[in-house]
């Protein structure tokens, strides 16, 4: 028997709190790990989608290319999305670049007015460069992120966004 | 008949000094504007907590039709506002009232500041006021989206952007709130909605509580 002695009271109430504490983490557990659920979930790099871009029509210029990604799931929900690119060739490299400006997430655009040869976005004045930097003293902090990129029969795939890597 | 139920009760609940102790206090001078009209800007916490009130009574009305999924979200609020008796009103109610709370909490919020309420021994009060100011913009951020019309989705597709902006933490707070890594869509509005709802009104009516229990025991801070 050793010197301390746990009590009546002392052994009651280490019991009652220990199986209080299991009963509400078992309750809250499930919940939280629940609401959780989307940030645990590994965020795929998509397939690559086929885009009506021919390669060979691409110049050194940025070209503004629409897709389409069919059955994109949404959870339960499937529908076809469209999406953008700003495409140029530069030397042999085909370089896509995500049109969602980084400050906060408007589109941009190349070639707009009163902005030549430069990525622009409307809501803040946010400028880029031709590869996608931004530009110092303009709201956004970071380059545009890039498509992965791929050619199949002479037309352009597009994949996932990653950071730019021009920069 | 209405005073012999209330007897009636009340002789087996004795639940008048719980009313009394609810509703039966002075109002200082210097905060009734019958006494000094200036007095008014001492209306705007309570103001506040009246359009509160409407907010959640238009809200839980307007759940009745509403429906949180992005094929119906936009349809459910265009029928509920065209096709529904009185629907205009009721969004009207919810929809003006959400911009009214925030000035009123604002306004609530500088008469708090210009007379120094927030001085010992208030501080906790104040702390508890910046809880409830926090709760209520994300009310108003949440609610925002869920007409799932352009504007509400771009304004959102921003907020994300700034919730993302956080250090460290930022990717998870954004997928936590999107209920996606990439898509802002079906997981985002029933998140919204749920948040809008339950969560959010949840913490709001605690906060409240403790707001006012605060300054009953405190009592409203004295003339300037």
């Amino acid at each position: 028997m050793s010197k301390n002695r746990v009590s009546r009271r002392q052994f009651l109430s280490y019991s009652l709190m220990g199986v209080g504490g299991f009963m509400i983490s078992g309750t809250l557990m499930p919940m939280l790990r629940f609401a959780v659920d989307p940030v645990l979930q590994k965020s795929g790099i998509g397939d690559f989608t086929p885009t009506p871009q021919k390669v060979d029509e691409l110049t050194d210029t940025p070209v503004r290319v629409d897709y389409t990604i069919k059955d994109r799931k949404d959870a339960w929900y499937e529908s076809d999305v469209s999406y953008t690119a700003w495409v140029y060739k530069d030397g042999d490299a085909i370089i896509a670049l995500s049109p969602v400006c980084k400050h906060l997430g408007c589109t941009v655009n190349w070639g707009s007015e009163g902005h030549p040869n430069e990525f622009f976005c409307p809501c803040h004045a946010g400028r880029y460069t031709k590869n996608g930097a931004n530009v110092k003293g303009t709201p956004p902090i970071g380059p545009l992120d890039e498509y992965e990129v791929m050619v199949k029969d002479g037309l352009l795939y597009l994949g996932g966004t990653k950071p730019n890597t021009l920069v | 008949m209405l005073n012999k139920i209330y007897d009636w009760v009340d002789e087996r609940l004795d639940i008048t000094p719980i009313w009394r102790d609810i509703a039966d206090h002075e109002v200082p001078e210097h905060v009734n504007p019958a006494h000094h009209f200036s007095a008014f800007i001492y209306c705007f916490g309570g103001l506040t907590f009246f359009i509160t009130v409407i907010q959640i009574l238009s809200g839980m009305f307007l759940t009745m039709y509403y429906t949180p999924d992005i094929e119906n979200a936009w349809k459910s609020v265009y029928y509920l506002q065209n096709e529904v008796a009185f629907g205009e009103i009721v969004r009207g109610m919810h929809h003006w009232g959400a911009s009214l709370v925030i000035v009123m909490m604002f306004l609530h919020t500088l008469r708090v500041f210009f007379t120094g309420s927030y001085k010992k021994p208030r501080e906790l009060n104040w702390i508890v006021g910046v809880l409830i100011f926090v709760t209520m913009l994300g009310l108003g951020f949440t609610g925002y989206l869920l007409p799932w019309d352009m504007k509400a989705l771009f304004a959102t597709k921003v907020g994300i952007e700034i919730a993302g902006s956080v250090p460290f933490i930022g990717e998870q707070i954004k997928i936590l709130l999107a209920g996606d890594s990439e898509i802002l869509g079906a997981q985002t509005l029933t998140r919204f909605f749920a948040i809008h709802v339950f969560f959010l009104p949840a913490a709001l009516l605690g906060l409240l509580a403790a707001h006012f229990v605060f300054i009953r025991r405190q009592g409203i801070s004295g003339p300037l």
